[in-house]
Protein backbone atom coordinates (compact mmCIF):
# COMPACT_ATOMS: atom_id res chain seq x y z
CA UNK A 1 0.00 0.00 0.00
CA UNK A 2 2.91 2.48 0.31
CA UNK A 3 4.15 1.89 -2.42
CA UNK A 4 0.98 3.01 -3.96
CA UNK A 5 1.17 6.13 -2.32
CA UNK A 6 4.59 6.86 -3.69
CA UNK A 7 3.56 6.06 -7.04
CA UNK A 8 0.22 8.56 -6.69
CA UNK A 9 2.33 11.24 -5.39
CA UNK A 10 5.17 10.94 -8.15
CA UNK A 11 3.76 13.06 -10.50
CA UNK A 12 2.31 16.56 -9.24
CA UNK A 13 -0.97 17.30 -10.38
CA UNK A 14 1.23 20.68 -11.64
CA UNK A 15 3.78 18.74 -13.36
CA UNK A 16 1.38 16.68 -15.38
CA UNK A 17 -0.35 19.65 -17.25
CA UNK A 18 3.18 20.93 -18.16
CA UNK A 19 3.45 17.59 -19.08
CA UNK A 20 0.35 17.16 -20.84
CA UNK A 21 0.70 20.40 -22.28
CA UNK A 22 3.69 19.73 -24.25
CA UNK A 23 1.84 17.34 -26.54
CA UNK A 24 -0.83 20.11 -27.64
CA UNK A 25 1.92 22.81 -28.16
CA UNK A 26 4.27 20.96 -30.04
CA UNK A 27 1.51 19.30 -32.52
CA UNK A 28 0.01 22.36 -33.47
CA UNK A 29 3.85 23.53 -34.87
CA UNK A 30 3.80 20.26 -36.10
CA UNK A 31 0.44 20.53 -37.91
CA UNK A 32 1.04 24.23 -38.75
CA UNK A 33 4.47 23.03 -40.50
CA UNK A 34 1.90 21.14 -42.39
CA UNK A 35 -0.41 23.61 -43.23
CA UNK A 36 2.81 25.87 -43.87
CA UNK A 37 4.39 23.40 -46.44
CA UNK A 38 0.67 22.61 -48.22
CA UNK A 39 0.05 26.36 -48.77
CA UNK A 40 3.02 28.35 -48.42
CA UNK A 41 0.89 30.47 -46.48
CA UNK A 42 3.60 32.44 -43.99
CA UNK A 43 0.89 32.69 -41.31
CA UNK A 44 1.39 29.10 -40.35
CA UNK A 45 4.77 29.33 -40.12
CA UNK A 46 4.61 32.19 -37.67
CA UNK A 47 2.08 29.75 -35.64
CA UNK A 48 4.26 27.50 -35.97
CA UNK A 49 7.42 29.47 -34.33
CA UNK A 50 5.42 30.53 -31.55
CA UNK A 51 3.56 26.90 -30.77
CA UNK A 52 6.92 25.45 -31.04
CA UNK A 53 8.24 28.27 -27.88
CA UNK A 54 5.58 27.63 -26.41
CA UNK A 55 5.92 23.54 -26.50
CA UNK A 56 9.15 24.39 -24.61
CA UNK A 57 8.63 26.15 -22.25
CA UNK A 58 5.70 23.89 -21.19
CA UNK A 59 8.87 20.93 -21.51
CA UNK A 60 11.11 23.09 -20.21
CA UNK A 61 9.70 23.65 -16.65
CA UNK A 62 8.84 20.09 -16.53
CA UNK A 63 11.53 19.03 -16.82
CA UNK A 64 13.16 20.91 -14.58
CA UNK A 65 10.37 19.60 -11.89
CA UNK A 66 11.40 16.05 -13.01
CA UNK A 67 15.18 16.91 -12.27
CA UNK A 68 14.11 18.35 -8.97
CA UNK A 69 12.05 15.11 -8.24
CA UNK A 70 15.67 13.30 -8.40
CA UNK A 71 16.24 14.14 -4.90
CA UNK A 72 13.50 11.73 -3.67
CA UNK A 73 15.24 8.23 -3.39
CA UNK A 74 12.38 6.44 -4.83
CA UNK A 75 12.30 8.15 -7.93
CA UNK A 76 15.56 6.74 -8.80
CA UNK A 77 14.05 3.82 -10.71
CA UNK A 78 14.31 2.87 -14.33
CA UNK A 79 11.07 3.95 -15.19
CA UNK A 80 11.62 7.38 -13.79
CA UNK A 81 15.26 8.03 -15.79
CA UNK A 82 14.20 6.71 -18.90
CA UNK A 83 10.93 9.30 -18.60
CA UNK A 84 13.83 12.33 -18.06
CA UNK A 85 15.82 10.99 -21.09
CA UNK A 86 12.91 11.62 -23.20
CA UNK A 87 12.21 14.91 -21.74
CA UNK A 88 15.55 15.62 -22.22
CA UNK A 89 15.89 14.69 -25.60
CA UNK A 90 12.17 16.07 -26.39
CA UNK A 91 13.61 19.78 -25.14
CA UNK A 92 17.05 19.35 -27.42
CA UNK A 93 15.18 18.72 -30.67
CA UNK A 94 13.00 21.14 -30.12
CA UNK A 95 15.59 23.69 -29.01
CA UNK A 96 17.30 23.09 -32.45
CA UNK A 97 13.67 22.88 -34.70
CA UNK A 98 13.06 26.80 -33.31
CA UNK A 99 16.76 27.90 -34.39
CA UNK A 100 15.45 26.47 -37.76
CA UNK A 101 12.04 27.52 -37.18
CA UNK A 102 13.91 31.35 -36.85
CA UNK A 103 15.11 30.66 -40.63
CA UNK A 104 13.21 32.87 -43.26
CA UNK A 105 10.16 31.59 -44.94
CA UNK A 106 10.63 28.44 -46.60
CA UNK A 107 14.47 28.23 -45.07
CA UNK A 108 13.26 26.51 -42.30
CA UNK A 109 11.77 23.86 -44.36
CA UNK A 110 11.99 20.62 -44.86
CA UNK A 111 14.05 20.03 -41.64
CA UNK A 112 11.84 22.30 -39.81
CA UNK A 113 8.84 19.61 -40.35
CA UNK A 114 11.45 16.30 -40.07
CA UNK A 115 12.13 18.03 -36.45
CA UNK A 116 8.65 19.17 -35.69
CA UNK A 117 7.31 14.81 -36.44
CA UNK A 118 10.36 13.56 -34.45
CA UNK A 119 10.07 16.43 -31.43
CA UNK A 120 6.12 15.32 -30.93
CA UNK A 121 6.55 11.96 -30.84
CA UNK A 122 9.16 12.04 -28.29
CA UNK A 123 6.84 14.08 -26.35
CA UNK A 124 3.92 11.82 -26.84
CA UNK A 125 6.59 9.13 -25.69
CA UNK A 126 7.68 10.85 -22.60
CA UNK A 127 4.10 11.91 -21.57
CA UNK A 128 3.03 8.18 -21.58
CA UNK A 129 5.94 6.76 -19.96
CA UNK A 130 5.12 9.49 -17.09
CA UNK A 131 1.21 8.95 -16.71
CA UNK A 132 1.41 4.62 -17.16
CA UNK A 133 4.13 4.10 -15.20
CA UNK A 134 4.52 7.07 -12.10
CA UNK A 135 0.86 8.17 -12.17
CA UNK A 136 -0.55 4.55 -12.62
CA UNK A 137 -3.27 5.79 -9.33
CA UNK A 138 -6.67 3.49 -9.29
CA UNK A 139 -3.90 -0.25 -9.95
CA UNK A 140 -5.26 -1.03 -6.40
CA UNK B 1 37.37 36.94 -31.69
CA UNK B 2 37.02 39.82 -29.75
CA UNK B 3 35.31 39.00 -26.90
CA UNK B 4 34.88 41.71 -24.98
CA UNK B 5 33.85 43.78 -27.41
CA UNK B 6 30.46 42.48 -29.24
CA UNK B 7 27.82 41.17 -27.98
CA UNK B 8 27.85 37.75 -26.95
CA UNK B 9 25.69 36.31 -29.88
CA UNK B 10 28.48 36.66 -32.28
CA UNK B 11 30.33 34.07 -30.10
CA UNK B 12 27.67 31.52 -29.55
CA UNK B 13 27.01 31.97 -32.76
CA UNK B 14 30.07 31.28 -34.63
CA UNK B 15 30.25 28.19 -32.30
CA UNK B 16 27.19 27.06 -34.23
CA UNK B 17 27.11 28.48 -37.78
CA UNK B 18 28.39 26.59 -40.63
CA UNK B 19 31.20 28.58 -41.56
CA UNK B 20 32.83 29.85 -38.28
CA UNK B 21 34.87 33.10 -37.93
CA UNK B 22 36.33 33.30 -41.13
CA UNK B 23 35.25 35.23 -44.26
CA UNK B 24 37.63 38.17 -43.77
CA UNK B 25 36.54 41.10 -45.57
CA UNK B 26 39.68 40.14 -48.28
CA UNK B 27 36.64 37.30 -49.87
CA UNK B 28 34.30 39.76 -50.72
CA UNK B 29 34.12 40.03 -54.18
CA UNK B 30 33.76 43.73 -56.56
CA UNK B 31 33.15 45.20 -59.94
CA UNK B 32 30.43 43.49 -62.48
CA UNK B 33 30.98 39.63 -62.14
CA UNK B 34 31.23 39.12 -58.04
CA UNK B 35 32.12 35.25 -57.90
CA UNK B 36 29.19 33.83 -55.85
CA UNK B 37 29.73 31.35 -52.98
CA UNK B 38 26.95 28.46 -52.55
CA UNK B 39 24.59 29.87 -50.14
CA UNK B 40 24.68 28.24 -46.45
CA UNK B 41 23.06 29.33 -43.33
CA UNK B 42 24.07 27.68 -39.97
CA UNK B 43 21.28 26.91 -37.10
CA UNK B 44 22.35 30.74 -35.81
CA UNK B 45 22.61 33.40 -38.91
CA UNK B 46 25.68 35.43 -38.60
CA UNK B 47 25.44 37.89 -36.62
CA UNK B 48 28.00 40.87 -35.34
CA UNK B 49 26.77 44.17 -34.01
CA UNK B 50 29.41 46.34 -32.59
CA UNK B 51 28.67 48.32 -29.26
CA UNK B 52 29.09 52.39 -29.73
CA UNK B 53 31.84 53.93 -29.04
CA UNK B 54 32.76 57.86 -28.49
CA UNK B 55 34.72 59.52 -31.01
CA UNK B 56 36.53 61.25 -28.14
CA UNK B 57 39.09 63.78 -29.75
CA UNK B 58 39.71 61.08 -32.64
CA UNK B 59 37.61 61.87 -36.36
CA UNK B 60 37.69 59.54 -39.32
CA UNK B 61 40.67 59.25 -41.20
CA UNK B 62 40.71 60.87 -44.90
CA UNK B 63 43.18 60.96 -47.59
CA UNK B 64 46.27 63.18 -47.69
CA UNK B 65 45.64 66.28 -48.56
CA UNK B 66 42.42 66.51 -47.45
CA UNK B 67 40.77 67.93 -43.96
CA UNK B 68 37.63 66.14 -42.26
CA UNK B 69 35.48 68.63 -39.85
CA UNK B 70 32.22 68.25 -37.62
CA UNK B 71 30.41 70.39 -39.10
CA UNK B 72 27.29 69.60 -36.49
CA UNK B 73 26.77 67.76 -33.86
CA UNK B 74 24.43 66.38 -31.20
CA UNK B 75 21.74 65.96 -33.94
CA UNK B 76 19.15 63.83 -33.61
CA UNK B 77 19.59 60.99 -35.89
CA UNK B 78 21.15 62.42 -39.39
CA UNK B 79 20.74 60.44 -42.26
CA UNK B 80 20.36 62.08 -45.86
CA UNK B 81 21.82 65.62 -46.99
CA UNK B 82 20.95 68.16 -49.41
CA UNK B 83 23.23 70.82 -50.62
CA UNK B 84 21.28 73.87 -51.39
CA UNK B 85 22.39 76.66 -54.52
CA UNK B 86 23.87 79.10 -51.51
CA UNK B 87 25.82 76.74 -49.74
CA UNK B 88 23.56 75.55 -46.50
CA UNK B 89 23.16 71.89 -46.01
CA UNK B 90 19.67 70.20 -45.07
CA UNK B 91 20.14 67.42 -43.31
CA UNK B 92 16.97 65.42 -42.54
CA UNK B 93 16.62 63.59 -39.32
CA UNK B 94 14.52 60.91 -37.70
CA UNK B 95 14.16 57.05 -37.44
CA UNK B 96 11.04 55.26 -38.61
CA UNK B 97 9.47 51.52 -39.06
CA UNK B 98 6.23 50.36 -37.34
CA UNK B 99 6.99 46.46 -37.98
CA UNK B 100 5.37 44.44 -35.16
CA UNK B 101 7.26 41.75 -33.80
CA UNK B 102 6.12 38.75 -36.21
CA UNK B 103 8.36 35.66 -34.70
CA UNK B 104 10.04 34.86 -31.28
CA UNK B 105 13.33 35.54 -33.35
CA UNK B 106 12.52 39.37 -33.74
CA UNK B 107 11.96 39.47 -30.00
CA UNK B 108 15.49 38.27 -29.56
CA UNK B 109 16.92 40.44 -32.90
CA UNK B 110 15.20 43.39 -31.36
CA UNK B 111 16.98 43.21 -27.92
CA UNK B 112 20.53 42.60 -30.28
CA UNK B 113 19.88 45.41 -32.52
CA UNK B 114 19.39 47.82 -30.16
CA UNK B 115 23.10 47.73 -28.95
CA UNK B 116 24.41 48.55 -32.30
CA UNK B 117 22.22 52.11 -32.84
CA UNK B 118 22.04 55.40 -31.09
CA UNK B 119 19.66 55.65 -28.15
CA UNK B 120 19.15 59.31 -29.52
CA UNK B 121 14.81 60.13 -30.22
CA UNK B 122 13.98 59.73 -33.50
CA UNK B 123 14.38 63.98 -34.79
CA UNK B 124 11.72 63.93 -37.36
CA UNK B 125 13.15 67.23 -38.57
CA UNK B 126 15.16 69.13 -40.80
CA UNK B 127 17.86 70.86 -39.74
CA UNK B 128 19.77 73.54 -41.76
CA UNK B 129 23.49 73.98 -41.29
CA UNK B 130 24.92 77.63 -42.65
CA UNK B 131 28.49 79.17 -42.93
CA UNK B 132 27.91 82.60 -43.33
CA UNK B 133 31.79 83.67 -43.60
CA UNK B 134 33.09 80.43 -46.21
CA UNK B 135 35.53 79.28 -43.55
CA UNK B 136 34.74 76.35 -43.79
CA UNK B 137 32.83 76.16 -40.11
CA UNK B 138 28.68 76.04 -40.39
CA UNK B 139 28.48 78.38 -37.48
CA UNK B 140 24.53 78.72 -37.81
CA UNK B 141 22.26 75.94 -37.31
CA UNK B 142 18.79 76.27 -37.54
CA UNK B 143 16.17 73.47 -37.55
CA UNK B 144 14.20 74.27 -41.03
CA UNK B 145 11.26 71.83 -40.28
CA UNK B 146 9.77 69.94 -37.90
CA UNK B 147 7.08 66.97 -37.00
CA UNK B 148 7.57 65.20 -40.43
CA UNK B 149 7.86 61.49 -40.36
CA UNK B 150 10.81 59.96 -40.41
CA UNK B 151 12.26 62.45 -43.23
CA UNK B 152 14.97 60.86 -45.60
CA UNK B 153 14.63 61.58 -49.51
CA UNK B 154 15.78 65.74 -49.99
CA UNK B 155 15.42 67.03 -53.25
CA UNK B 156 15.23 70.40 -54.95
CA UNK B 157 13.88 71.65 -58.06
CA UNK B 158 13.31 75.29 -58.88
CA UNK B 159 11.64 76.92 -55.75
CA UNK B 160 10.40 73.60 -54.58
CA UNK B 161 11.79 71.53 -51.71
CA UNK B 162 10.92 67.87 -51.39
CA UNK B 163 10.93 65.51 -48.73
CA UNK B 164 10.06 61.98 -48.65
CA UNK B 165 9.01 61.03 -45.37
CA UNK B 166 8.22 57.35 -44.70
CA UNK B 167 4.56 57.33 -45.29
CA UNK B 168 4.46 60.51 -47.97
CA UNK B 169 5.98 62.89 -50.69
CA UNK B 170 5.43 66.05 -49.52
CA UNK B 171 6.85 69.84 -50.80
CA UNK B 172 7.76 73.00 -49.21
CA UNK B 173 8.07 76.20 -50.46
CA UNK B 174 11.93 77.16 -50.86
CA UNK B 175 13.38 80.75 -51.67
CA UNK B 176 16.85 80.67 -51.40
CA UNK B 177 18.77 81.82 -48.18
CA UNK B 178 15.13 80.87 -46.31
CA UNK B 179 16.46 79.69 -42.67
CA UNK B 180 13.11 77.60 -41.96
CA UNK B 181 10.21 76.65 -44.08
CA UNK B 182 7.40 79.00 -44.60
CA UNK B 183 4.76 76.88 -43.78
CA UNK B 184 3.71 73.44 -43.31
CA UNK B 185 3.97 71.14 -46.24
CA UNK B 186 1.88 69.82 -49.18
CA UNK B 187 1.43 66.22 -49.59
CA UNK B 188 1.94 65.44 -53.11
CA UNK B 189 1.51 61.43 -52.71
CA UNK B 190 1.22 58.74 -50.18
CA UNK B 191 3.91 56.25 -50.30
CA UNK B 192 3.46 52.80 -49.41
CA UNK B 193 4.46 52.94 -45.62
CA UNK B 194 2.56 49.29 -44.09
CA UNK B 195 4.91 48.09 -41.59
CA UNK B 196 7.64 49.68 -43.15
CA UNK B 197 10.63 47.07 -42.35
CA UNK B 198 12.68 49.12 -44.58
CA UNK B 199 10.79 52.52 -44.03
CA UNK B 200 13.58 54.37 -45.75
CA UNK B 201 12.53 56.45 -48.78
CA UNK B 202 15.40 57.72 -51.22
CA UNK B 203 15.06 60.11 -53.41
CA UNK B 204 16.58 62.11 -56.16
CA UNK B 205 14.75 64.16 -58.55
CA UNK B 206 15.96 63.75 -62.71
CA UNK B 207 17.99 65.71 -64.61
CA UNK B 208 14.79 67.50 -66.49
CA UNK B 209 13.47 68.81 -63.20
CA UNK B 210 10.41 66.65 -64.09
CA UNK B 211 9.70 63.79 -62.32
CA UNK B 212 11.16 62.58 -58.64
CA UNK B 213 12.42 58.57 -58.11
CA UNK B 214 11.66 57.26 -54.85
CA UNK B 215 12.96 53.88 -53.46
CA UNK B 216 10.68 52.02 -51.14
CA UNK B 217 12.45 48.81 -49.78
CA UNK B 218 10.94 45.44 -49.28
CA UNK B 219 8.49 44.86 -46.16
CA UNK B 220 10.83 41.45 -45.38
CA UNK B 221 14.23 40.22 -45.96
CA UNK B 222 13.28 37.28 -48.09
CA UNK B 223 8.82 37.32 -47.93
CA UNK B 224 8.58 36.19 -44.31
CA UNK B 225 5.68 38.48 -44.11
CA UNK B 226 4.49 36.82 -46.85
CA UNK B 227 4.01 38.32 -50.66
CA UNK B 228 1.07 40.00 -49.67
CA UNK B 229 3.24 42.14 -47.84
CA UNK B 230 4.94 42.83 -50.69
CA UNK B 231 2.84 44.93 -52.88
CA UNK B 232 4.54 48.43 -54.07
CA UNK B 233 7.53 47.32 -52.27
CA UNK B 234 11.08 46.72 -53.50
CA UNK B 235 10.56 49.42 -56.24
CA UNK B 236 12.01 52.53 -57.48
CA UNK B 237 8.73 54.86 -58.12
CA UNK B 238 8.77 57.60 -60.71
CA UNK B 239 6.07 59.93 -59.85
CA UNK B 240 5.19 63.43 -61.60
CA UNK B 241 5.86 66.25 -59.14
CA UNK B 242 3.13 68.56 -60.40
CA UNK B 243 0.50 65.97 -59.97
CA UNK B 244 1.75 63.41 -57.38
CA UNK B 245 0.77 60.56 -59.97
CA UNK B 246 3.14 57.20 -60.19
CA UNK B 247 4.38 54.15 -61.33
CA UNK B 248 7.12 51.47 -61.25
CA UNK B 249 10.09 52.49 -62.57
CA UNK B 250 11.85 49.82 -61.90
CA UNK B 251 11.33 46.43 -59.67
CA UNK B 252 13.12 43.66 -57.36
CA UNK B 253 15.37 45.66 -56.14
CA UNK B 254 15.16 44.92 -52.47
CA UNK B 255 16.14 48.22 -50.44
CA UNK B 256 17.18 50.73 -53.31
CA UNK B 257 18.65 53.24 -49.85
CA UNK B 258 19.66 55.96 -52.14
CA UNK B 259 19.57 57.00 -55.53
CA UNK B 260 21.34 59.89 -57.82
CA UNK B 261 21.53 61.21 -61.54
CA UNK B 262 24.92 60.89 -63.14
CA UNK B 263 25.65 64.34 -64.55
CA UNK B 264 27.03 63.67 -67.84
CA UNK B 265 24.47 61.02 -69.07
CA UNK B 266 21.43 61.98 -67.21
CA UNK B 267 20.91 58.32 -66.16
CA UNK B 268 19.69 57.34 -62.75
CA UNK B 269 21.76 55.38 -60.29
CA UNK B 270 20.96 53.82 -56.95
CA UNK B 271 22.64 51.83 -54.62
CA UNK B 272 20.92 49.12 -52.98
CA UNK B 273 20.86 46.42 -49.94
CA UNK B 274 20.27 43.11 -50.57
CA UNK B 275 19.07 40.06 -48.67
CA UNK B 276 20.68 38.51 -45.60
CA UNK B 277 21.03 34.75 -43.97
CA UNK B 278 22.56 33.26 -46.93
CA UNK B 279 26.28 33.73 -45.86
CA UNK B 280 29.13 36.17 -44.93
CA UNK B 281 29.91 36.69 -48.75
CA UNK B 282 26.38 36.58 -49.82
CA UNK B 283 24.60 38.39 -51.40
CA UNK B 284 26.68 41.81 -52.32
CA UNK B 285 25.40 44.68 -51.89
CA UNK B 286 25.21 46.47 -55.45
CA UNK B 287 25.55 49.81 -57.40
CA UNK B 288 23.44 49.95 -60.52
CA UNK B 289 22.07 51.83 -63.46
CA UNK B 290 18.82 52.02 -63.35
CA UNK B 291 16.68 50.52 -66.24
CA UNK B 292 13.65 51.58 -67.00
CA UNK B 293 11.41 48.73 -66.72
CA UNK B 294 13.98 46.34 -65.23
CA UNK B 295 13.13 43.98 -62.71
CA UNK B 296 16.62 42.71 -60.98
CA UNK B 297 15.30 39.86 -58.95
CA UNK B 298 13.88 39.93 -55.38
CA UNK B 299 12.68 38.06 -54.01
CA UNK B 300 13.18 35.41 -56.75
CA UNK B 301 16.47 35.51 -57.37
CA UNK B 302 19.95 37.62 -56.72
CA UNK B 303 22.46 38.90 -58.67
CA UNK B 304 20.48 38.05 -61.91
CA UNK B 305 19.10 34.45 -62.06
CA UNK B 306 20.40 33.05 -58.55
CA UNK B 307 17.32 31.33 -57.41
CA UNK B 308 16.66 32.47 -54.17
CA UNK B 309 15.57 28.82 -52.50
CA UNK B 310 13.68 30.55 -49.12
CA UNK B 311 11.18 32.00 -51.77
CA UNK B 312 7.40 29.67 -52.13
CA UNK B 313 5.92 30.22 -54.66
CA UNK B 314 9.16 30.47 -56.70
CA UNK B 315 8.21 31.71 -60.08
CA UNK B 316 10.52 30.87 -63.06
CA UNK B 317 9.57 32.94 -65.47
CA UNK B 318 10.18 35.97 -62.94
CA UNK B 319 13.41 34.61 -62.51
CA UNK B 320 14.22 33.80 -65.92
CA UNK B 321 13.05 37.89 -66.55
CA UNK B 322 15.63 39.09 -63.60
CA UNK B 323 18.85 41.24 -65.00
CA UNK B 324 21.97 41.25 -63.10
CA UNK B 325 23.08 45.01 -61.68
CA UNK B 326 26.15 46.46 -62.60
CA UNK B 327 28.53 46.46 -59.29
CA UNK B 328 29.20 44.80 -56.70
CA UNK B 329 30.22 46.38 -53.24
CA UNK B 330 29.96 43.52 -51.64
CA UNK B 331 27.79 41.62 -49.21
CA UNK B 332 26.23 43.15 -46.06
CA UNK B 333 28.82 46.52 -46.45
CA UNK B 334 25.10 48.21 -45.84
CA UNK B 335 25.47 50.79 -48.78
CA UNK B 336 23.25 53.49 -47.78
CA UNK B 337 24.66 56.99 -49.50
CA UNK B 338 25.85 57.76 -53.19
CA UNK B 339 26.74 60.76 -55.14
CA UNK B 340 29.02 61.65 -58.23
CA UNK B 341 32.20 63.20 -57.73
CA UNK B 342 33.47 66.71 -59.50
CA UNK B 343 37.06 67.22 -60.84
CA UNK B 344 37.02 69.88 -57.66
CA UNK B 345 37.66 66.41 -55.27
CA UNK B 346 41.16 66.12 -56.83
CA UNK B 347 43.14 63.97 -59.48
CA UNK B 348 42.80 60.41 -57.15
CA UNK B 349 38.78 60.85 -56.81
CA UNK B 350 37.76 63.29 -59.48
CA UNK B 351 36.09 60.52 -61.62
CA UNK B 352 33.79 58.17 -59.63
CA UNK B 353 31.51 57.77 -56.82
CA UNK B 354 31.29 57.94 -53.19
CA UNK B 355 29.34 55.69 -50.83
CA UNK B 356 28.55 55.67 -47.50
CA UNK B 357 28.66 52.06 -46.39
CA UNK B 358 26.86 51.67 -43.08
CA UNK B 359 28.62 48.56 -42.25
CA UNK B 360 27.50 45.10 -41.39
CA UNK B 361 25.22 43.05 -38.86
CA UNK B 362 25.41 39.89 -40.91
CA UNK B 363 28.51 38.37 -40.81
CA UNK B 364 31.26 37.59 -38.10
CA UNK B 365 34.11 39.83 -39.18
CA UNK B 366 32.43 43.78 -40.19
CA UNK B 367 32.92 45.17 -43.41
CA UNK B 368 31.75 48.66 -44.41
CA UNK B 369 32.02 51.51 -41.81
CA UNK B 370 33.82 53.55 -44.42
CA UNK B 371 33.34 55.42 -46.99
CA UNK B 372 34.43 54.28 -50.05
CA UNK B 373 35.06 55.81 -53.78
CA UNK B 374 34.22 53.72 -56.75
CA UNK B 375 36.62 54.74 -59.77
CA UNK B 376 34.61 55.37 -62.96
CA UNK B 377 36.00 55.81 -66.69
CA UNK B 378 33.81 56.61 -69.36
CA UNK B 379 30.81 56.77 -67.76
CA UNK B 380 31.24 53.42 -66.08
CA UNK B 381 32.55 51.78 -62.75
CA UNK B 382 36.22 50.60 -63.50
CA UNK B 383 38.30 49.27 -60.73
CA UNK B 384 37.76 48.31 -56.90
CA UNK B 385 36.68 50.16 -54.83
CA UNK B 386 39.00 52.93 -52.77
CA UNK B 387 38.65 53.57 -49.01
CA UNK B 388 37.75 57.40 -48.73
CA UNK B 389 36.55 57.89 -45.55
CA UNK B 390 37.97 55.34 -42.43
CA UNK B 391 38.27 55.11 -38.75
CA UNK B 392 34.45 54.50 -37.71
CA UNK B 393 35.51 51.19 -36.43
CA UNK B 394 37.63 50.78 -33.00
CA UNK B 395 40.83 48.06 -32.64
CA UNK B 396 38.60 46.28 -30.20
CA UNK B 397 35.90 46.23 -33.13
CA UNK B 398 33.05 48.38 -31.58
CA UNK B 399 31.40 51.15 -33.43
CA UNK B 400 32.68 55.06 -33.60
CA UNK B 401 30.13 56.33 -36.04
CA UNK B 402 28.11 54.37 -39.44
CA UNK B 403 28.52 56.82 -42.25
CA UNK B 404 24.83 57.11 -44.48
CA UNK B 405 24.25 60.06 -46.74
CA UNK B 406 26.66 61.42 -48.49
CA UNK B 407 26.65 64.84 -50.60
CA UNK B 408 29.47 65.96 -52.95
CA UNK B 409 29.36 69.63 -52.52
CA UNK B 410 30.79 71.47 -56.23
CA UNK B 411 33.37 73.00 -54.85
CA UNK B 412 35.38 70.09 -53.64
CA UNK B 413 33.87 68.80 -50.48
CA UNK B 414 32.13 65.72 -49.15
CA UNK B 415 29.32 65.58 -46.96
CA UNK B 416 28.65 62.62 -44.77
CA UNK B 417 26.07 62.29 -42.40
CA UNK B 418 27.16 59.72 -39.30
CA UNK B 419 23.78 58.51 -37.74
CA UNK B 420 25.82 56.74 -34.62
CA UNK B 421 27.69 59.53 -33.12
CA UNK B 422 24.98 61.90 -34.69
CA UNK B 423 27.54 64.12 -36.80
CA UNK B 424 27.80 65.53 -40.03
CA UNK B 425 31.24 65.48 -41.22
CA UNK B 426 32.65 67.46 -44.19
CA UNK B 427 35.54 66.41 -46.04
CA UNK B 428 37.78 69.18 -47.89
CA UNK B 429 40.21 68.69 -50.74
CA UNK B 430 43.11 71.02 -49.92
CA UNK B 431 45.48 69.69 -52.80
CA UNK B 432 45.46 71.68 -56.23
CA UNK B 433 43.30 70.11 -59.07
Amino acid sequence: MATDRTFRRSLHPLHAVLLAGTIPLFLGALLSDYAYSSTYYIQWATFASWLLAGGLVFAGLALLWAIIGLIRPDHRRPDYLVYIALLVATWIVGFLNALIHARDAWGMMPTGMILSIVMTLLACAATWIAFSRLHAGGQA
Amino acid sequence: MRLTSVVPVSVLSALLSACGDGSPASQQEYGPNPQLPEPKRGLLPNMTVPERAEWGDRKPTVPDDYTITAIATDLKIPRQTLLLPNGDILVAEGTGGSAPLSKPKDVIAGVIKSKGTTSVESGNRLTLLRDSDGDGSYEEQTVFAENLNAPYGLALVEDNLYVANQDALVRFDYTEGQTRASGPPEEITKLPSEINHHWTKAMTASADGRYLYVGIGSNSNITERGMAAEVDRAVIWQINRRTGAHKPYATGLRNPTALTIQPETDQLWAVVNERDELGPNLVPDYLTTVREGAFYGWPYSYWGQNEDPRVRPQKPDKVASAIAPDYSLGAHVAALGVDFSVPEMGPGYSEGVFIGEHGSWNRSNPVGYKVVFVPFNNDQPDGEPVDFMTGFLTDDGRARGRPVGVTVDPDGAVIVADDLSNTVWRVTYDGEE
